[in-house]
């Protein structure tokens, strides 16, 4: 068993776990945090996607204990309190989820995924850029558009917030 | 329509859960006291069970119970069964062979369950599963189909000799033969439909929890008809009477079939939960899924077309060999008889069919209804005919099918089905249209110029949905009536609950039940719930697959608010003093039609309750229920046009577009129909160049894992483009056909005869993988 501490969503949490524990488990089993999923076991499917220092991971592929001292962010710490995130109201708005099991891994990839592209997106570059999640309901169709929604919207938002700081 | 109406594209309710990681999915669930459970699993393909030591298990850190298939038959648990009756054409019942939950004599299967392990923890008694010692005798297996009807085939199961489980025959053999011997000329192929694995990204799981003071069970499961699967489990798998069961299928994270069926997992945990004293989760890792989830297709059909001088088909005969694994799944029996022959016909007018079917034991997991479930595959069957056939006869692919459409309704086939409306040659034009077919010599020549190859193919599919009036499968040998409930719940306060039989694990019911409602009393989609997936909340219900819901769910929920709404004008012609004939109900009052009197709707409900001022002799309260039972089944249908780019050099296969034009009779949120049609053509492409479920020669699934088998990618497929036209169905009152499976049938087809074209080639093995292509490039002289 190992002490594991490390802030997730802004708080400050710890635990025990078996040196063995994924850091998926961990957050799913030890802190509650049921919104992040296992959809297979060798790291393809993506559902388990948050982020750990900022970067997008999958969470079945690190150790509990290796994320000890990292702050994580879960798709139940994405939302700015009542305000969804302008991903997930994307997903929302043009229906870019059926059944949801993979849409928290999704909606943690795009983030990531538009922060990593400033310059913006195209559906090439979005499409070749979800290659690590799967999504079995909706053909990819609709979460594309919403995530290349998102990026428009993010890029506007970002510009009001350089021209309100200017 | 009003913005929250039938026909508005209306944002998901359910999607605020799902987005911000509050969706609860079965293994999201904790009970107090919750102890977890492993399987062990048979790592052979057939063999016997000679001796099974599970002292050491026992023994482990953490083990509660080690349990196995000589105690779960001591306690009088039942074998899985078949719900569905099929005779042979001598008259004799289907073969089914014997399922136990847990196998005690022999395992029939890679993956076959035989003994569970609970646990303190999920490592635990995964530890505890890899200390049972299991003594195996080895047999000789067999994978393939047609190779298990052979002579030296090894016995699967006693009860089915030589493997075959049915011969079954649909439609007039001697007049189709005589149309063959007629004919000007004859299309023969032999057609293979490849075995896939549904993989909803949900694995399955199951929480059993057995309460002893009140002697009562309790499932969460995920199911996507948890009514049948708490009938099933008490009528016929002796785990407790049904006022004892309780079954719940919350948030599901999609099901394509493969969750219609009961387990032997569900059975086992509720049992194991008894017999342990703990609550007891079982959630599948995806390996397992892969092994024990149903398949879906693996059919393997020779098919004669045959056409008079004038091109019009005269006859078609099938002779099709159905895989059914090792054990008999619940629905297995209906997908290649029923649910397959009777599509024979497609969108054509032929006056004689004939199909043959055997279903076959193998040594591989059971295949049972996926998505599309034996339509897809007559529409393969039939598509790649018709394609092979226009090549044949010289003439365009698109005026074959134009010239033998049927175009007049009802049109009765020789194969059951009875069509009630369509217009097979709009979606054509529309798809044409879109796709820019006349434009596609142009672009195969800029092509070519680019060293590509270029193809472009046509299917044109119908499919049964809804799935029939109960003594119409009653008579075809349904276990089950496949009719829906519906309760709807108006409060005092006006705001209103929907209970009902469907099950939402995707489709957005949430969303579009509540859309009827305001459509119909005007009262805000937030102010109306949509309560499912809990037997103990909702009545009597069956589920959803088929693409049921619209035609059938809807259409119950229809049935009780027209009784709402026969008792809400009652109350408020009572408190207007006005005739019941006179009340109309708009924006949210129910109003004296050509006059301002009117009672707000929440007042009129109040009033229900109150029972302070009712018409004489009404009972209080506004709340009533509904059966519906279909009158037939809806005929959904379209045409989808896929076009292809080849890279000769690789055979790696770009769709450059990939167009649908889909009937799907009215709707009531396109949005939501669209998702439905994007993701069904995701799964049928899928099948064409991505997946397929290998097993080795000894049994062993190759593909068992996402590393092995080929899930489609975002980046495999395009953004399609689709359209919808609409001859409304007279069958329901709502006028809906359903869209849940439509791209999954009509896709396959498609993208196979754009490769054929591209290539210059017959046929081609599905998945069309880059080595196959590749493979199939190589072969042709042309390179």
């Amino acid at each position: 068993m190992s002490d594991i501490s490390l802030t997730v969503n802004g708080r400050r949490v710890s635990g025990a776990a078996e040196d063995r524990t994924l850091l998926v488990h961990f957050l799913r089993e030890n802190l509650g945090l049921t919104g992040t999923h296992v959809g297979c076991d060798t790291s393809q499917c993506g559902a388990c996607v948050v982020h750990v220092d900022g970067k997008a991971v999958k969470s079945c592929t690190m150790l509990a204990v290796q994320a000890s001292g990292s702050s994580v962010v879960t798709i139940e710490g994405l939302a700015d309190g009542a305000d969804l995130h302008p991903v997930q109201a994307a997903f929302k708005e043009h229906h870019g989820l059926q059944c949801g099991f993979c849409t928290p891994g999704m909606i943690m990839a795009a983030t990531d995924m538009i922060a990593r592209h400033p310059e913006g997106l195209d559906e090439a570059t979005v499409r070749a850029e979800l290659e690590g999640n799967i999504c079995r309901c909706t053909g990819y169709h609709n979460i594309v558009k919403a995530i290349l929604a998102a990026s428009k919207t993010m890029a506007k938002g970002s510009k009001g917030k350089a021209r309100q700081a200017a | 329509m009003g913005i929250e109406g039938v026909g508005a594209r209306v944002a998901r309710k359910e999607d605020k859960r799902f987005i911000t990681g509050a969706g609860r999915y079965v293994d999201d669930m904790v009970v107090p006291g919750m102890k977890h459970a492993a399987f062990v699993r048979s790592p052979h393909a057939h063999a016997q069970i000679k001796k099974i030591d599970v002292k050491k298990a026992k023994a482990m850190p953490g083990v509660i119970g080690v349990l196995t298939g000589k105690e779960l038959k001591a306690d009088g648990i039942g074998n899985l069964i078949c719900g569905w009756m099929i005779h042979s054409k001598d008259g004799t019942p289907m073969k089914m062979g014997a399922w136990s939950p847990l196998a005690f004599d022999k395992v029939r299967y890679v993956g076959d369950a035989v003994v569970i392990v609970v646990a303190e923890t999920k490592g635990q008694a995964r530890d505890a599963a890899e200390a049972v010692d299991i003594t195996y005798k080895e047999l000789k297996a067999v994978v393939d189909a047609p190779k298990a009807l052979e002579r030296s085939a090894p016995q699967i199961h006693l009860e089915a000799d030589g493997n075959l489980i049915f011969d079954w025959e649909l439609g007039d053999s001697t007049a189709t033969n005589a149309a063959i011997k007629a004919a000007a000329h004859v299309t023969r192929m032999k057609i293979v439909n490849n075995r896939l694995v549904p993989n909803a990204m949900e694995p399955r799981a199951a929480l059993g929890h057995y309460d002893k003071a009140e002697d009562h069970y309790t499932c969460w499961t995920t199911s996507q008809n948890p009514h049948v699967a708490r009938l099933v489990m008490s009528a016929f798998y002796n785990v407790a009477p049904e006022n004892k069961l309780r079954v719940i299928a919350p948030d599901v994270g999609g099901g394509f079939g493969s969750k219609i069926f009961i387990y032997p997992e569900e059975i086992i945990c509720l049992w194991a939960s008894k017999k342990t004293g703990v609550p007891v989760k079982w959630v599948a890792d995806r390996t397992e899924s892969f092994l024990t989830d149903a398949h879906g297709r693996d059919h393997v059909s020779t098919v004669e077309m045959a056409f008079d001088k004038d091109n019009r088909i005269t006859g078609l005969k099938v002779d099709t060999i159905a895989n059914f694994g090792a054990y008999m799944s619940l629905f297995s029996s209906s997908v290649p008889t029923y649910l397959y022959a009777t599509l024979l016909s497609g969108q054509y007018d032929i006056p004689a069919i004939h199909a043959n079917v055997r279903a076959v034991y193998t040594n591989t997991a059971p295949v049972d209804a996926y998505r599309g479930a034996g339509r897809p595959e007559a529409t393969y069957l039939l598509e790649r005919t018709m394609e092979t056939a226009a090549r044949e006869l010289g003439v365009s692919p698109a005026e074959l099918r134009r010239k033998n459409f049927i175009t007049s309704f009802p049109h009765q086939t020789p194969v059951i089905m009875n069509y009630d409306a369509g217009d097979y040659g709009a979606s054509l034009d529309a798809a044409m249209k879109a796709s820019d077919y006349a434009g596609f010599a142009k672009r195969k020549a800029d092509a070519v110029k680019r060293g590509k190859l270029r193809g472009i193919g046509m299917s044109c599919y119908i499919e049964a949905c809804g799935i029939a009036p109960s003594a119409a499968v009653g008579s075809l040998g349904a276990g089950v009536g496949l009719w829906e409930s519906a309760e709807v719940r108006v409060n005092a306060v006006g705001t209103i609950e929907v209970l009902t039989g469907s099950h939402s694990h995707g489709q957005g019911h949430e969303t579009t039940f509540a859309q009827l409602v305001n459509e119909r009393f005007g009262v805000p989609i937030d102010s109306v719930s949509i309560v499912h997936g809990d037997t103990d909340k909702v009545q009597m219900g069956m589920g959803t697959y088929g693409s049921r819901s619209g035609a059938v769910g809807m259409s119950a929920i229809v049935k009780a608010l027209d009784k709402v709404e026969a008792k809400a004008k009652k109350i408020a012609a009572h408190l207007l003093e006005a005739d019941e004939g006179d009340i109309v109900i708009e924006n949210g009052a129910l109003k004296v039609a050509g006059t301002d009197k009117n009672v707000p709707w929440f007042q009129m409900a109040l009033a229900a309750y109150t029972a302070h001022n009712l018409p004489g002799g009404m009972e209080p309260g506004l709340k009533e229920t509904a059966f519906y039972d279909p009158s037939n089944f809806t005929f959904p249908a379209g045409c989808y046009i896929c076009e292809v780019e080849i890279d000769p050099e690789t055979g790696v296969t770009e769709i450059v577009q990939f167009v649908a034009a889909d009937d799907f009779g009215n709707i009531i949120n396109p949005m939501i129909v669209e998702g439905q049609v994007h993701g069904g053509i995701a799964q049928g492409v899928g099948q064409a160049l991505l997946e397929g479920a290998h097993y080795d020669a000894s049994g062993q699934l190759l593909t068992a894992s996402y590393m092995d088998y080929t899930m489609p990618r975002a980046d495999d497929l395009p953004s399609f483009k689709i359209s919808t036209s609409n001859t409304p169905c007279p069958g329901n009152p709502l006028g809906i056909k359903g869209c849940g499976e439509a791209g999954a049938i009509g896709s396959p087809p498609a993208v196979i005869n754009a490769i054929t074209d591209a290539i210059g080639i017959t046929d081609i093995a599905m998945p069309a993988s880059p080595s196959t292509v590749w493979a199939a490039i190589r072969a042709t002289t042309k390179h």
